[in-house]
């Protein structure tokens, strides 16, 4: 599944023209390198990165997204290129040195994205621990001061993707809040960090298994699941309930225009998990004989609120109105310290949607990608810290980062 | 506008609107448990009217109760209720006023004014009063702090049977008392309480109390109108002994920041220490009887007269206490800094009499500091945690420290303190803050808050496009002032007052409030108004943003706005200013049939809260628990 986080287009637009000969866009190499903000961040376009991993990912092809996405990806993919040749070559100018190490970054996460099965905050804090095992650094500030630009760089690769930046966000604290900072060695402290960032990747890397384990309790014989979008999170869950011999049965939206729903139900029809597909508009419809909505999340934020695939408000709406419990899966390290007060009060992820007949020109469409969800609609949070109300987030939150 | 726990909203107003009722309305009040006071109502000898009943009552004692009638003594017996805070107030009052009888056998003899003391029905002598004729401060710790089964045990054979099962043994000890009985009986307590007062400790009498008090609950209610006159001093000096243990007690699990004055005897003890000689306004509102009110402006005068008699009053306090007393400094941040600012000088011409340490001395200046800035003005309850750091600072100076060293050290505190907590955390809110603010948004703002004003004009500073409300509230109009720095600068602005700010919310796309303190449940208790605007922002669907320095934030939790609050000057809602011909009240402010309630602050609920800004970042209302829990320890106690 690695294909799906966020993201992953751009590298395979890359390495296929990497693999292919040289296209027009190679061209452009000639061209003086861009300055490490304008490679750093994402091309401006309609589409997010978040959502292109996500389409690239469901394979939903549309002409109209084609193009966006193309043109896009080969935006970045001239950054990409040339600070790649950049990275090899000496640095050119000024800040030649600096884009350079980023994107040392940049090709690290990428290369820990391509495991399968491995989030992309948790690619991100691997590579994170990269950038500290080959810093050059001597000074514990140098040191610093580069892996500060190293998340940054990363997190404003996509900035719409919550979990990176809050991936990004912990790994700082975590790592470098830490007595080790205070060791008289340098070298002391520089294994005591790197120490540090392995053992902080490896519990991220825990966390999907804690959270399947913490979660069996709540799943019971002949009970219903109303599950939205693809999260691996609770499909594992789910994996583990359907071998723990636990009988259930599973909705799934389809999840327009993603079909993050059909995805999900094939891999539940693998696990001989009884499942049935509904449109996203039947959820109220069938409501009724749900037990239980068990949804991922792109983010948890302050509130105790989440931010996922669009469409979780309106279930958790309904299953609020309808008194069935909604659950949240979601790993610590996507908690980020965003408080959304409406829905328009977030960065917007955006993407393409295919209505399937032309729209007109006139004809606005909405397309955001997310959603956020206010805390009262939800019942419990499964993480890796155990299994929380939404208001136990903030109190996680302070103390992670204050 | 994310309410947090939907179902709690509901049960909030029943308990406001009780409180509104009139003394005349009993079914209300009563509806506690409606049948057995019937029950009781029955055995109590005629001469006990219903009419007389309710005056006292109305008198009474609970802040958040309102009175129950007079019949409720024997009741009360029976329920020993704990505190001020619980419902049931009333009747921990009045339970202790049964147990202090108790004596009778014991010291037969003695005086007849006992049963003035337990009478005492002038307006002004609240059940508190009542409750504090108690003899032995023993007796009533136990009373308060003890639920009723305790009490009914260490109180013996009668009096258990009394409490186990109200309605009957109640009914039947008192039909069986004759006149003589009773009239023994309240000798007996007043030689108890003659006692109590010499010894202050009586803790073996107890068991009679119970039963004592029982009996002399008719005769009390048979002579209501001869006791009004000498009732009150009686019990005021007889109080005294009586009402510190409970105080001590109290104070370790949870200090009452405030003096709760129905109380009477602890009154009348603050009078006599007072500086400011404040007159008590006449007709006060039942439910908030355990607030000071005072008729305002009569104590200016008589306080510059004393002004070069008072040495033990730093003249900075005294400058600033009367500033807060004139009204000249308001505002949560201001009061502080200004408080802060005379600490400052008075520790600057401090010096250590001769043979006492630095520490403890300082400390009690500081204390008395703090009373004398109490009766100008109560103090907020952000004054109340700036105090308790500095007082802290102080005790934990080093013993080696010279005075200068540790007067340095404790003036550079001080401006640490008002520069971290107060200047620096509000550019940090503003900052925060900023970020909610967009394009094309309405901003609502209530009162004038400095840490909105501020949001706001950096808001504009940084080029963003947005209008503002501003919605005020008589009598203050504090609005204004702020109206007039945001039209100075440029904003766009409307003014409102609240009446209108149903009609106004549906254009408004974001509440901004300011707050005297966040309660650790979420409450934000602010300048009174600011719970409806939240509410009517909540009905809307608008984002309710608080705005508060995490100083302010106190661990205690308040449910209503009753238990602690602040009494204006009830005449500033009276009278209308330049309004001539808006004089319909005059000459009614003291009819014994009109109280006017002037509120100063009041609590909103945490479900009407969206987001609370602090200088620790913008939490959710559920979360000052944790900021208190993992902030306060440290920076106020370390």
């Amino acid at each position: 599944m690695w294909w799906r986080s966020a993201s992953f287009i751009l590298d395979r637009q890359q390495h296929q023209n990497n693999g292919v000969a040289p296209n027009p866009e190679s061209l452009l190499l000639s061209s003086p390198p861009p300055s490490m903000a304008d490679s750093a961040l994402n091309p401006k376009s309609d589409v997010s990165a978040y959502y292109q991993s996500r389409a690239s990912h469901h394979a939903v092809v549309t002409s109209d997204w084609l193009d966006q996405a193309q043109a896009a990806v080969d935006r970045h993919t001239d950054d990409g290129d040339s600070l790649g040749s950049d990275g090899i070559a000496a640095p050119i100018s000024g800040g030649g040195e600096e884009s350079g190490k980023a994107f040392s970054v940049i090709d690290e996460f990428n290369n820990w994205r391509k495991q399968p099965d491995l989030a992309e905050a948790v690619a991100a804090i691997r590579a994170l621990a990269a950038v500290i095992r080959t810093s050059e650094a001597t000074t514990m500030m140098e040191l610093e001061i580069e892996l500060k630009k190293a998340s940054d760089s990363l997190k404003s690769w996509d900035a719409t993707s919550i979990s990176l930046t809050a991936g990004c966000d912990l790994f700082m604290r975590y790592v470098t809040r830490t007595s080790a900072l205070e060791y008289e060695d340098f070298n002391s402290a520089k294994s005591r960090l790197i120490e540090r960032a392995e053992k902080f990747g490896e519990i991220s890397c825990k966390a999907r298994r804690i959270i399947a384990m913490l979660s069996q309790d709540f799943i019971f014989d002949g009970c219903t699941i109303l599950v939205h979008g693809f999260s691996r999170v609770v499909l594992e869950v789910l994996k583990t309930a359907a071998e723990n011999k636990k009988l259930f049965r599973v909705l799934c939206t389809e999840g327009r225009p993603d079909r993050t729903g059909l995805r999900f139900s094939n891999e539940l029809a693998k696990l001989d998990v009884p499942v049935k597909l509904l449109i996203d508009s039947a959820v109220a419809y069938s409501m009724d004989e749900v037990d239980m909505v068990f949804v991922g999340a792109d983010g948890v934020v302050e509130s105790g609120g989440i931010i996922n695939m669009m469409g979780t408000f309106q279930i958790a709406l309904v299953a609020h109105n309808m008194n069935k419990p909604v659950y949240v899966a979601a790993e610590s390290y996507k908690f980020a310290r965003h408080y959304p007060l409406d829905q328009k009060d977030m960065a917007p992820a955006l993407r393409p949607i295919d209505f399937g007949v032309p729209i007109p020109s006139k004809v606005e469409v909405e397309t955001s990608a997310r959603d956020y969800t206010p805390p009262q609609y939800l019942s419990l949070l499964f993480t890796d810290l155990g299994v929380l109300t939404p208001s136990v987030i903030s109190d996680e939150l302070i103390q992670l980062y204050l | 506008m994310d309410s947090r726990r939907s179902a709690r909203t509901v049960s909030d107003p029943k308990v406001r609107q009780v409180g509104f009722f009139t003394p005349a309305a009993p079914p209300e009040r009563t509806c506690s448990d409606p049948p057995r006071q019937q029950d009781l109502i029955q055995p109590q000898p005629p001469s006990s009217t219903q009419v007389n009943d309710h005056s006292p009552s109305g008198d009474s004692l609970s802040p958040v109760m309102i009175p129950p009638p007079p019949h409720h003594h024997s009741d009360t017996l029976l329920r020993t209720a704990l505190q001020v805070t619980s419902p049931k107030t009333a009747f921990s009052y009045s339970a202790k006023t049964v147990t202090i009888p108790a004596e009778n056998d014991d010291v037969p003899s003695s005086l007849s004014p006992s049963r003035k003391v337990v009478t005492v029905r002038s307006p002004s002598s609240y059940p508190g009063v009542r409750a504090s004729s108690v003899p032995a401060s023993e007796l009533t710790t136990v009373s308060v702090v003890n639920l009723p089964p305790g009490i009914s045990e260490k109180a013996g054979g009668a009096s258990v049977e009394v409490q186990n099962d109200r309605p009957v043994s109640s009914k039947s000890l008192k039909e069986k008392t004759s006149k003589a009985e009773r009239r023994a009986l309240q000798e007996a307590q007043r030689a108890a309480k003659a006692a109590a007062k010499g010894e202050g400790t009586k803790a073996s009498s107890a068991a009679t109390k119970v039963v004592t008090s029982a009996n002399t609950k008719p005769s009390k209610a048979a002579k209501p109108s001869s006791q009004k006159n000498d009732g009150s001093q009686f019990a005021a000096s007889e109080k005294k002994a009586g009402d510190r243990a409970p105080e001590k007690d109290r104070k370790k699990d949870a200090p009452h920041p405030r003096m709760q004055y129905d109380d009477t005897s602890r009154v009348e003890k603050a009078k006599k220490r007072a500086v400011v000689k404040q007159t008590e306004v006449r007709n006060r509102v039942e439910l908030f009887r355990h607030l000071p009110q005072y008729e305002h402006g009569t104590q200016l005068p008589d306080l510059e007269t004393k002004f070069f008699e008072l040495d033990p009053m730093h003249h900075a306090i005294y400058k600033v206490g009367l500033q807060y007393l004139s009204g000249d400094i308001q505002g949560g941040n201001a009061r502080c800094i200004a408080m802060f600012q005379a600490f400052k000088e008075a520790i600057k011409d401090y010096s250590t009499p001769p043979e006492k340490t630095l520490i403890r001395d300082l400390t009690a200046r500081i204390s008395s500091y703090v009373s004398f800035l109490i009766e100008c003005r109560p103090l907020s309850i952000s004054m109340g945690n700036a105090i308790k750091f500095l007082k802290n600072r102080i005790a934990k100076l080093p013993l080696a420290l010279s005075e200068s060293e540790a007067k340095a050290t404790l003036m550079s505190d001080i401006d640490r303190f008002i520069n971290e907590k107060i200047i620096v955390a509000e550019k940090v809110i503003v900052k925060h803050a900023v970020t909610k603010i967009r394009d094309g948004d309405v901003l609502l703002t209530y009162g004038a808050s400095s840490a909105v004003e501020m949001i706001l004009l950096h808001a504009h500073e940084l080029g963003k496009q947005f209008r503002v409300v501003v919605v005020d509230s008589r009598p203050k109009l504090g609005g204004q002032l702020l109206l007039r720095r945001l039209v100075r600068k440029g904003l766009s602005c409307t003014y409102t007052h609240v009446n209108a700010v149903s009609c106004i919310m549906q254009e408004v796309t974001r509440v901004f409030l300011g707050a005297s303190s966040v309660l650790s449940n979420g409450t934000v208790y602010s300048r009174v108004g600011t719970a409806c605007v939240a509410m009517v922002a909540h009905a809307f669907r608008v984002p309710v943003l608080v705005c508060c320095e995490a100083y302010k934030f106190h661990e205690r939790v308040q449910l209503d706005s009753i238990c602690f609050n602040e009494l204006g000057n009830p005449d500033a809602i009276s009278k209308v200013r330049g309004r001539e011909d808006i004089n319909y009240l005059d000459g009614f402010v003291n009819r014994e049939n009109l109280q006017l309630l002037n509120l100063v602050y009041d609590a909103t609920p945490s479900d009407y809260v969206s987001m609370i800004i602090t200088d620790y970042g913008m939490i959710p209302p559920t979360s000052v628990p944790v900021i208190v829990r993992e902030y306060r320890r440290e920076h106020l106690w370390s």
